[in-house]
């Protein structure tokens, strides 16, 4: 470990990590649910393992493609990485500045302006107010959204929605950046400017967790690229061979380069 | 935490929140690391204070009607109590007891007013929780200080009250200070346990209707604590609003320094609900991700 120069420090370090869920199939936990069941021992509750003896670790500056199929685990592993789920067993070292755009919900209010949105989330990830200001109209300018910064965020379309939050999460200048499915956002142009923003991210020393299932930018953008399957991670390898077990085995790949399966960001 | 450290420099932020190395492990419901965690929520307070003025602004607090209803609804209110008391007690408390009542009265919902906050903080504040990893004791903190700004404006309305009446006004009314302060802790420590509960219990909040209506009805605010009788009394010693709504209408009706006994009891009650508060919501709040 000690013969690792600083350009080749691991970044994040994911050891044998699984995730359980226990989701009770009542619709919400009440306090009368509990008080009527008392004494009946009947508890109806499922456990998921959204992640089973996940490792893997990305080196500094390197750009981790996650490949996946719906219900993979790939999000559960995108937010174990960002420190808002913690893991049920195992051991996620992370070290610098994260910034996420994952893809649930972005963590904006759709009642508030797109600028209270702005700063709140700014404040909650740690960012002071001088670096908010500093950055704030770089991010409005990304999102061409200088019109509807003051009204709420439910009249927005949702693809300026997704503007917003793919600016606001590159824009934070992070260590690490974690982008979860949400690069398909807007229109053609700013699809094609998301993509070269990435282009130009993945370039600079920065590390890079991204989920897509656009197989042409993972194989475009990242050095390397894990497949998760059922809570497991199946492979870790380049892109491209990853790209192509993954494909063969969803039985997709019958051209070669199909349009469908690799569209662009 | 065992972190297997490789370069020196970084061992003193094995921290959660640091914006230099994380490390993440299981703990259900265990505690984090209580010093980062503290430092690092004061680091982000600006978020409780931005989150606290944009519920705010969502209240219409900021436009003329808004900072009235503010200042009526209150009003309001001790107006219909004091009617209803008159006319239960069947002797006039007089213009000084409605000083009383009001006083009380505007104390009482600002801790009321910050468990109402809080109780939604969390499950409401959702989106930010599954994306966002930052101290979760920042939401039921910026209730409390929602609570507290809305509490303001009912201090302009108590001040000419309290002075028409001609109650005591002197020296003793610097204990208010202390005594407030020990409301706002208590406040805050039953937002944190309210917060919290509410992840588990989604219908906690229906039941806190309930409870803070009792919970009026057993505290002196709509009578004295000097006039509650014998076998009642045992109401004050289980309530821990009671001890220091005394002290509070102690220096504001008699213009009295608080009795000792009530400041001790009050301070421990309120420092009891603060230190279990807190350590149910964060020992949980690893949790709320899930669960939400």
């Amino acid at each position: 470990m000690s013969s690792l120069s600083v350009s080749e420090r691991t970044r994040i370090r994911v050891e044998d990590v699984s995730v359980t869920y226990r989701t009770s199939l009542e619709k919400a936990p009440t306090l009368r649910s509990t008080l009527l069941r008392l004494g009946r021992r009947q508890r109806v509750i499922r456990e998921i393992q959204a992640l089973q003896n996940v490792s893997f670790t990305v080196p500094h500056g390197k750009v981790l493609g996650v490949v996946g199929a719906n219900g993979a685990g790939k999000s559960t592993l995108m937010r174990t990485v960002a420190g808002i789920l913690p893991p049920t067993s195992g051991r996620v070292e992370v070290e610098g500045r994260v910034s996420t755009l994952l893809s649930l919900g972005v963590g904006f209010n759709r009642k508030l302006t797109g600028r209270q949105n702005v700063v709140l989330g700014g404040l909650a990830a740690g960012l002071t107010r001088a670096e908010l200001r500093e950055k704030y109209d770089e991010i409005v300018e990304f999102a061409e959204l200088e019109d509807f910064m003051d009204m709420p965020m439910r009249t927005y379309s949702s693809g300026m929605y997704g503007r917003l939050a793919f600016a606001v999460a590159v824009t934070m200048h992070p260590d690490i950046l974690i982008i979860d499915e949400a690069l398909s956002v807007g229109d053609a142009r700013f699809r094609r400017k998301s993509f070269n923003r990435m282009r130009e991210l993945c370039a600079e020393d920065r590390t890079i967790l991204l989920v897509s299932h656009a197989l042409g930018s993972i194989e475009k953008l990242c050095d390397e690229a894990i497949w998760m399957d059922k809570g497991r991670m199946r492979m870790w390898d380049e892109p491209h061979a990853v790209v192509e077990a993954y494909t063969e085995f969803l039985g997709v790949r019958d051209e070669d380069e199909d349009p469908v399966t690799m569209e662009d960001v | 935490m065992t972190a297997p450290v490789r370069d020196p420099e970084q061992r003193q932020r094995t921290d959660e929140f640091t914006s230099v190395r994380h490390v993440y492990e299981p703990h259900r419901v265990g505690l984090p690391p209580l010093g980062s965690y503290v430092r690092e929520l004061w680091r982000r307070r600006e978020f409780a204070f931005e989150l606290s003025r944009t519920t705010l602004r969502a209240q219409h607090y900021n436009t003329v009607l808004g900072q009235l209803w503010l200042i009526l609804s209150p009003l309001l209110l001790a107006c219909v109590y004091f009617v209803l008391v008159d006319i239960l007690r069947a002797r006039t408390g007089g213009i000084t007891f409605f000083a009383h009542l009001m006083a009380c009265l505007f104390v009482y919902y600002f801790v009321m007013d910050s468990i109402r906050q809080a109780v939604r903080s969390v499950v409401g504040g959702g989106r930010l929780i599954l994306n966002t990893a930052f101290p979760r004791v920042l939401l039921p903190g910026a209730a409390v200080i929602t609570a507290l700004w809305r509490f303001l404006p009912t201090i302009a309305i108590y001040v000419p009250v309290h002075i028409a009446v001609g109650l005591p006004v002197g020296v003793e009314l610097l204990w208010l200070i202390p005594v407030f302060l020990l409301f706002a802790v208590l406040a805050t420590g039953l937002a944190m346990l309210v917060a919290a509960g509410q992840v588990y219990f989604r219908d906690l909040k229906n039941f806190l209707t309930y409870v803070t209506r009792l919970w009026l009805y057993g505290s002196p605010i709509l009578y004295f604590a000097s006039e509650v009788p014998e076998r009642y009394q045992f109401l004050l010693v289980l309530n821990p609003l009671a001890p220091l709504l005394t002290a509070w209408s102690d220096v504001l009706d008699f213009g009295r320094a608080p009795e000792v006994a009530d400041l001790v009891v009050g301070a421990a009650w309120a420092l009891a609900f603060f230190v279990g508060g807190a350590l149910f919501f964060i020992s949980r709040e690893r949790e709320f991700a899930v669960r939400l």
